[in-house]
């Protein structure tokens, strides 16, 4: 390390500042370290006897970033975890999303009941960085939690002719609305509505096999709720548009691409959809690891909002 | 280039090189033929024996009948020049309590199996989406 300054867990000093967002208490970065370990540690450690992952590897996918099963952004018909119809299963996720300007964290668990229905909790955290520094605001970041629910109706993501299908809610509550509501949102909660389907192609194109998902969502929420729910713009729902398409290069490597549509309803600034480009490592059912570059566009009057996105997740 | 355009390109290569199709050998060809048919099930059969999660289901199975009946069936559903004499799938596990993760058991130990074997990942899926629609046979409904 030398002139780069002493180690810390590994991570160089430049690694360091990186991960540390301008702004962001020391504390707040210790916070993160210790969920993070405690996400790989009940993976690999903590497997409980009835968690028994009979289902096939990738195929309980990621964490998104309210905490529901799928992609990056998007929430898949796939519940989180590897039960089967027999078992119950799970997850617990940590992800980053960092635009230099702006830092969003999130941190949350899912529980699948019988590869039926999945609860997830999510903690998100968006830093206000640069706007914080524009503006002189007196907050220093948004925060909501996001509860969500996933009820599977019918199929199988790999074994059914038709795609699995489900439908899920998410429950999203700011913690402090103040600066949301001063801006133009109308509330500080709100409840999104999501029908998924999804379906794994054995024989794709190429000889590999391909993950093609498609969900529909009514919502009000403002760049993900943490905005606020409807705006002085546009104060009613919106059903927007989100897809995802994945290559399974092997069964434990895929490379994929997903897109976001989201609501315009502020009038103070304007909300662009989002997409992804990501690539997924599943080493065993018990860890993953999802690296993208999302473009996430305009987010409260900042343009050009783009960065890296790591998420580390834990299934049982 | 912006990162999501450079990897948008290698996934639309991918599509564009697949519809481009060049006639495929015999899925029975690109599993070693006969040869490597026998071995491939042998080498699951060694691999189901010492996976604790199904093992007993196969405790008291006639195995080199199974073997026989597993070799002509992937041969007849792989194209080779075989035709399937066996018990259809739902006779055969008509007695058996399979639920889907006994199903799925199997199905990561041909996929080891065949990683084993050097299959092809093109083969692999190949195979694999022809035995896929088997399960409703095959699991408890």
């Amino acid at each position: 390390m030398g002139a780069e300054g002493t180690p810390f867990f590994g991570w160089p000093a430049a690694d360091r500042r990186y991960l540390m967002t301008a702004g962001q208490s020391k504390q707040a970065f210790f916070r993160r370290t210790a969920w993070l370990l405690a996400v790989v540690s009940v993976g690999t450690i903590a497997t409980p006897a009835w968690a028994a992952q009979g289902r096939l590897l990738a195929t309980g996918g990621a964490s998104q970033v309210e905490g529901a099963g799928g992609g990056g952004l998007v929430p898949w018909a796939t519940l989180s975890g590897y039960g089967t119809r027999e078992q119950e299963g799970g997850a617990v996720f940590a992800t980053r999303v960092d635009t230099g300007d702006y830092a969003l964290d999130v941190q949350g668990a899912a529980f699948t009941f019988g590869n039926r229905l999945e609860l997830s909790v999510a903690r998100q955290r968006l830093d206000l960085g640069q706007l914080r520094r524009q503006l002189s605001l007196p907050w220093q970041s948004l925060g909501q939690d996001v509860f969500g629910a996933k009820l599977r109706l019918a199929g199988d993501l790999v074994y059914t002719r038709p795609p699995q299908v489900s439908i899920g809610v998410q429950y999203k509550r700011l913690r402090d609305g103040a600066l949301p509501l001063a801006l133009g949102a109308r509330d500080d909660s709100g409840v999104d509505a999501y029908v998924s389907a999804s379906k794994l192609f054995l024989r794709g194109p190429g000889g590999y096999q391909w993950l093609l998902n498609g969900t529909v969502r009514s919502t009000r929420a403002n760049q993900l709720g943490l905005l606020g729910f409807g705006g002085d713009h546009k104060a009613a729902r919106s059903l927007v548009l989100e897809g995802s398409a994945a290559v399974l290069l092997a069964p434990s490597f895929a490379i994929g691409v997903e897109y976001r549509q989201k609501p315009d309803n502020l009038a103070f600034a304007r909300e662009d959809d989002w997409r992804d480009a990501f690539v997924a490592w599943f080493p065993n059912k018990h860890v993953s690891v999802v690296a993208a570059w999302a473009e996430l566009g305009s987010i409260a009057s900042l343009d050009h909002q783009r960065g890296a996105y790591l998420s580390l997740q834990t299934a049982f | 280039m912006r990162p999501v355009t450079a990897l948008l390109l290698p996934l639309a290569a991918l599509l564009l090189s697949a519809c481009a199709t060049v006639p495929q050998r015999p899925l029975y060809d690109d599993l070693g033929g006969e040869a490597g048919v026998n071995a491939l099930v042998e080498l699951l059969l060694v691999r189901i024996s010492d996976d604790a999660r199904i093992a007993q289901q196969f405790a008291t199975v006639d195995i080199v009948h199974l073997n026989d009946k597993l070799v002509e069936q992937i041969c007849h559903v792989a194209d080779g020049p075989c035709g399937y004499t066996g018990k259809s799938m739902a006779e055969a596990h008509a007695q058996l309590a399979i639920s889907h993760a006994d199903f799925n058991a199997l199905v990561e130990d041909l996929m080891w199996a065949m990683d084993q074997r050097g299959v092809t990942r093109s083969a692999q899926n190949r195979l694999l989406a022809r035995l896929a629609p088997m399960r409703p046979d095959i699991v408890v409904p």
